[in-house]
């Protein structure tokens, strides 16, 4: 935007003229295509899940490895760049670290982006309601955030872990479970701060009932920060989840997810160090995205920054 | 004070309940059932002494009495028998604790001493180089995961090269807490869990800063001719870190349960490689003691932190 105010010529033509008046989520999208950093985070992002969604087909077109075929011969390669399944190396069974990669984006990705989905459900319901009515409803909720909180997530999940064996899609609705906390706190003072404004008592006195006035006044103006908070807590789901299948109380082999496949490249730290550099980079990365992607879409949805283009911080 | 410490002590009972119900439900949800545990590979049991088995055990009795009867226990000091080691859970768990401690809080003052002054650098120079340096450097340590970040270091400083041990707390043969040995072994676990708070820490001081260079105190000292370091380290830094003490709470989180993950890759015995091997050889009684050992250190964290916050701020008492 500054090279293109200097290169203008003298006099500065009327800059409004560059778009209509928008509304919050055109305006988005208007700010969004001028943030470079948030854009290629966004790009990444797709690409991962392209790549994750595609994994079989690109392991039987490209690579020409299933992420479990082994082939002992090839045990400990170094990575080398012969062969597309080279890539990154074998492990000591010689499967090839790149395929498994791409499965593990699958189980990774999709256990925080489900994961985050039940976390925002569960958290914007809390939140609202809670915040909305008050009383003893309120009291529950903030016990069990304040509980929930008090215990660390991982230890709770070790005790999980032992007691039952957990598939992708119940992991990733327990972590939901628990990570909804945040979330919850947010929207829950939103709603407490929204609830005293004029316009919803506007709406109260021509008779709207609770959940038109929750659906309709409040939620609208909390929505876009959750979904910014969501957004990150698809990043640190991600991190839980590696860290709890690294112990191996998480995800459990032979399905690959970045967090198992750590575990196992720990075993052999010192006859094939290179196992350890591809997934803890995906999650690095992938986590990075995410967090770039949140900052972006706060400074692109946050109505409090309007009129500030240019001047971001 | 010493109201607002009762009144939060108060406060803190019915977290401490809900820890501990989870807990308890978490464990009679289990499809493990215990009579079969103990009697395992004895064939010579009827039906009958089974039943007197549960019986013996209380474990037909309804679950709030159990519940009640467990934590009766509880405040007895008996979180039950480790099967693995055939001794008290909380014997076991409580010898672990300095350790672990040991680890947090050095980890914690290193956080202080390098994210206090990255923070008011950060601040000081919005939107010059030093300040976007910090934010990528904090954003990094949000995105990297603490024990991939352990690993590259056992990996690079003790496999590769022998500039470290690889774990544990002391040379075998070695004991002692202060010696250059125990400093050596300390060095990578604690480097790693700080900078998960330094990642932290910059970010929510340079916002606290910004707000208190605004304020016209600041501008009184200034214009009457203070050095610039006497501006920043009495007025506006004593009055940015009040609120800096809330976010200890966030900090210490992430140290007490990042503990189960870097004592796992440091071979720190602590209290999470303890609750960790307790829970790879199935010693519930272990875990469950660990898990609500660790919830309590949390809610004890949480405590110090709002006695400290009003301690340095006498607002907050009287909400």
């Amino acid at each position: 935007m500054a090279t293109e105010a200097a290169a203008a010529p003298l006099p500065i033509p009327a800059k409004e003229v560059r778009r209509a008046s928008a509304g919050l989520w055109s305006d988005a999208v208007w700010r969004l295509r001028h943030d470079p950093t948030t854009l290629v985070a966004m790009a990444v992002m797709v690409l991962f899940v392209l790549v994750a969604l595609g994994a079989d087909f690109l392991a039987a077109n490209f690579f020409h490895r299933a992420f479990s075929q082994q082939d002992i011969l090839s045990a400990y390669d170094k990575p080398s760049a012969e062969e597309p399944w080279r890539w990154f190396g074998t492990d000591e069974l010689g499967r090839s670290s790149v395929v498994r990669l791409l499965y593990g984006a699958r189980v990774s990705l999709f256990i925080g982006g489900f994961g985050a989905l039940t976390a925002f459900v569960i958290g914007i319901t809390a939140g609202l309601t809670a915040g909305f009515f008050r009383g003893r409803w309120d009291d529950l909720i903030v016990w069990l955030v304040t509980t929930l909180n008090s215990i660390p997530t991982l230890y709770l999940l070790l005790i999980i872990g032992i007691l039952w064996r957990l598939e992708p899609l119940p992991f990733a609705l327990l972590l939901g479970g628990l990570g909804w906390l945040g979330i919850c706190n947010f929207s829950r003072g939103q709603t407490i701060a929204l609830r005293e404004r004029e316009y919803v008592l506007a709406a109260r006195t021509v008779g709207c009932g609770p959940i038109r006035l929750m659906a309709r006044h409040i939620a609208p103006n909390i929505l876009p920060l959750m979904i910014v908070l969501a957004m990150i807590e698809v990043g640190q789901l991600i991190l839980t989840e590696s860290a709890i299948s690294f112990i191996g109380f998480g995800i459990q082999p032979p399905t690959p997810s970045w967090g198992n496949m750590l575990t196992n490249a720990t075993q052999y730290l010192s006859k094939a160090p290179w196992l350890i550099y591809p997934p803890g980079i995906a999650v690095v990365i992938t986590v990075l995205c995410l967090y770039l992607v949140g900052d972006g879409l706060r400074d692109a949805l946050d109505p409090r920054l309007r009129g500030a283009i240019g001047a971001k911080r | 004070m010493g109201r607002f410490i009762a009144r939060r002590l108060i406060q803190a009972i019915p977290t401490l309940f809900g820890v501990l119900l989870i807990t308890f439900l978490l464990s009679r949800l289990s499809p493990a059932d215990p009579v079969k545990l103990m009697l395992a590979g004895n064939s010579e049991v009827t039906v009958e002494d089974r039943q007197r088995l549960m019986d013996a055990l209380g474990l037909n009795d309804p679950l709030p009495l159990q519940f009640v009867k467990w934590l009766w226990q509880l405040a007895h000091g008996d979180f039950g028998q480790s099967i693995y080691y055939h001794r008290p859970a909380l014997d076991l768990i409580l010898e672990r604790i300095p350790n672990s401690l040991q680890l947090s809080l050095l980890a914690l003052l290193i956080t202080l001493i390098v994210g206090v002054p990255l923070g008011v650098i950060a601040a000081l120079r919005r939107g010059h180089v030093e300040d976007h340096a910090i934010r990528v450097v904090s954003v990094a340590g949000h995105a990297i995961p603490q024990f991939w970040l352990g690993l590259i270091f056992v990996l690079t400083f003790a496999v590769q090269n022998r500039w470290f041990p690889i774990g544990s707390m002391n040379v075998v043969g070695e004991d002692c807490t202060f010696c250059w040995d125990r400093v050596w072994h300390l060095m990578g676990p604690v480097l790693v869990l700080s900078i998960a708070g330094i990642a932290n820490l910059p970010r929510i001081l340079r916002t606290e800063v910004l707000e208190v260079i605004s304020q016209d105190y600041v501008r009184t000292a200034r214009s009457k001719g203070l050095k610039e370091n006497v501006v920043v380290a009495v007025h506006i830094l004593r009055n940015a870190l009040i609120p800096v003490v809330t976010s200890f709470g966030g900090i210490l989180v992430i140290f007490i349960g990042g503990s189960l993950i870097i004592e796992r890759v440091f071979n720190w015995p602590g209290l999470g490689r303890l609750t960790f091997e307790a829970a790879v050889s199935k010693d519930y009684p272990v875990v469950q003691a660990g898990v609500v050992i660790s919830s309590v250190l949390l809610i004890f964290s949480y405590l110090l932190r709002d006695i400290t916050y009003a301690w340095v701020d006498p607002r907050i008492k009287v909400r």
